[in-house]
């Protein structure tokens, strides 16, 4: 606002805007830094420790800030930079959790993230080393097999949600999907034991029961994104493709899905990140075991989340070195979900249609 | 090939609404027939009728009856998919598929429907269809970049392409020009103005001019109120619509004395 005008700076402007202040560019650090001084200076009247630092600092110096503001450039100002602190603090608390769990994760896991931990199962193992080869191809099979069973019930209900369905059907299994969106875990779980139970007798844990529980969580969310992305496909796509003679078949599998595939594929990767962490269901679908079984349909299986529970309640004498191998599971799952959600969002980078400009 | 088309007595519904009442024409072939009357009037439902895309809405039906060539469209043996291989649709705003390269949008009609064909057969098929749109000098150095990268005017003309690639023997067009410039728009006249030699086309403009200046036959559409269902008030030659009509209400609207 200074080169506009040649006029001494406390004359009204000419188009009779009132003019008000401002505060200079460096002067919300300058209130930060006068905040944190200030926090120094409490923290020698009463303890400080870097939580209550910083927690002074930002106190204070949105006040500062404010007082300041407000006497300079006036209230509008004023509240816009004291929402402004607000919105940044809150944000920052929100970053809290997320960064100390990766940090702790990180600083309690590295340690045991090596080459046995990736090459042996925990056959014969009693105290130090060990590894969870087992409990990862476990996670491997039964989240493959899940994908496998939810991708084509979910798509496929997505697009009868989409194309075909209208009325009373149309409503009930929107409602239906729904419900199932809100299932607790374990239901799932107990549902799907139930059911194998009651065909090959009760105590029974198979990779494939697991599986049957988790589409039970993973299907209303793939059906969900998928109903949405396929909704985006404009209408007049498909009667492009009508009137060109196309069959109504024919039109959603070559057009309707090839424009939504980035927005398909982003969709089933985060519902697959969704599920892969899921503890509760596998625990009593599919248990635990020390050996590496590669047979989902045969014997219990070993799952990375399922380990990282026994090996953290059932840790052993001396406990530490299962409490390590706990703690690296919880790494690796944690770096599996962030893989697929990179995945994800390479897809979508990819497989957008290309405009060409 | 081009065809002639005989519509008889045409109710066209959207659910219980009837959206357009009563109409009786007969569309010549190797010519224009232009369609008008103010928005809300049934211009393009009986447009759409006419190659029966309206009923892939839902609730949407029509009674009466529609006659190509001796051939009632609406009869009970007859696959509303094979009406729309023979009647082409340009539609008001391009949509040229975003997931294929401009040659591929050409190919699309008989790619989507698995004709096969030889390479070559379909490389000139692609390139007499552009040519026809007036598009291959400008396209055929990026054949293989994508449709929506054109212009607005281009990816219409692309439509169009596409349109008459599948060698349809009618083509409707439903306000082809009006998300275009002055220029794309008479690029777009001068290709309606040689593809009659060959089609029996049928377009929908708000805008009267264009009608006077393309079409041989034309149609005045109007409604006599909020929630009434439209009518095809007259259908004359375009001289004598535009010079000395039958009905007042036309010559209101020509006049722009409307209302």
């Amino acid at each position: 606002m200074s080169q506009t005008t040649a006029a001494p700076p406390d004359a009204p402007a000419p188009t009779g805007i009132p003019r008000a202040g401002r505060l200079p560019r460096w002067a919300p650090y300058a209130c930060f830094a006068a905040g944190a001084g200030a926090a120094v200076l409490l923290g020698l009247l009463t303890s400080l420790n870097p939580a209550t630092f910083v927690i002074y600092t930002v106190v204070l110096g949105t006040i500062a800030l404010y007082v300041a503001s407000r006497r300079v450039e006036g209230s509008r100002r004023a509240i816009d930079r004291l929402v402004t602190c607000l919105v940044v603090s809150a944000f920052g608390i929100a970053m809290v959790p997320l960064i100390s769990l990766v940090i702790e994760v990180l600083s309690q896991g590295l340690e045991r993230l090596d080459g046995e931990f990736f090459s042996s199962s925990l056959v014969g193992v009693v105290g130090e080393g060990g590894g969870a080869y087992h409990a990862l191809m476990g996670t491997l099979i039964v989240t493959g097999l899940t994908t496998l069973i939810s991708v084509p019930i979910g798509l496929m209900t997505a697009i009868y949600l989409v194309e075909y369905g209208t009325g009373r059907l149309k409503r009930s299994i929107t409602f239906m999907v729904d419900v199932m969106t809100g299932i607790p875990s374990i239901v799932a779980g107990l549902f799907a034991y139930a059911l194998f139970a009651s065909f090959l007798g009760p105590g029974i844990r198979l990779g494939i029961v697991g599986a049957v529980a988790l589409s039970v969580l993973m299907i209303p969310v793939v059906v969900r994104s998928a109903e949405e992305v396929l909704k985006l496909v404009p209408n007049e796509l498909r009667e492009a493709s009508y009137a060109l003679g196309v069959p109504k078949w024919r039109t959603i599998v070559k057009v309707v899905i090839p424009t939504a595939i980035a927005g398909l594929g982003t969709g089933i990767t985060l519902a697959i990140a969704r599920v892969v962490g899921e503890t509760a269901p596998l625990l009593v679908t599919v248990g635990i075991t020390n050996a590496t079984n590669f047979d989902p349909f045969d014997g219990r299986m070993a799952t990375l989340p399922v380990y990282a529970y026994y090996q953290l309640t059932q840790p052993g004498v001396p406990p530490q070195f299962a409490i390590d191998r706990a703690w690296t599971a919880a790494l690796l799952l944690i770096i599996l979900v962030m893989g697929l959600n990179l995945v994800a969002r390479l897809i979508s980078r990819f497989f957008a249609p290309k405009t060409g400009r | 090939m081009a065809k002639r088309i005989d519509v008889s007595d045409l109710n066209i519904y959207y659910g219980n609404f009837r959206a357009v009442e009563g109409v009786t024409v007969s569309i010549e072939p190797r010519s224009v027939t232009a369609l008008i009357g103010p928005s809300g009037c049934g211009k393009s439902t009986f447009l759409r009728s006419l190659n029966r895309m309206h009923e892939v809405l839902p609730g949407a039906r029509v009674e009466g009856k529609v006659v190509m060539d001796g051939q009632d469209l609406y009869g009970a043996d007859v696959d509303p998919v094979d009406v729309r291989r023979q009647i082409g649709m340009v539609f008001q705003r391009p949509n040229p598929f975003p997931t294929m390269s401009i040659y591929d949008n050409v190919a699309a009609g008989l790619r989507l429907n698995n004709k096969k064909m030889k390479k070559s057969e379909l490389d000139d098929l692609v390139e007499r269809s552009l040519r026809g749109a007036n598009l291959w000098n400008e396209v055929k150095d990026r054949l293989d970049r994508p449709g929506s990268g054109l212009s607005g005017g281009q990816q219409q003309r692309l439509c169009i392409a596409r349109a008459i690639a599948v060698e349809p023997d009618v083509l409707l067009m439903d306000e082809p020009c009006s998300a275009l410039d002055p220029i794309s728009t008479l690029a777009i006249e001068d290709l309606m103005t040689e593809l009659k030699d060959k089609y029996t086309i049928v377009i929908v403009t708000h805008n009267m001019q264009q009608a006077a200046r393309v079409s041989e036959q034309t149609g005045f559409f109007n409604l006599n109120g909020v929630g009434q269902p439209g009518r095809l008030i007259e259908f004359n030659p375009t001289e004598k619509i535009f010079s000395n009509p039958d009905e007042r209400a036309t010559e209101d609207y020509i006049s722009g004395r409307f209302g």
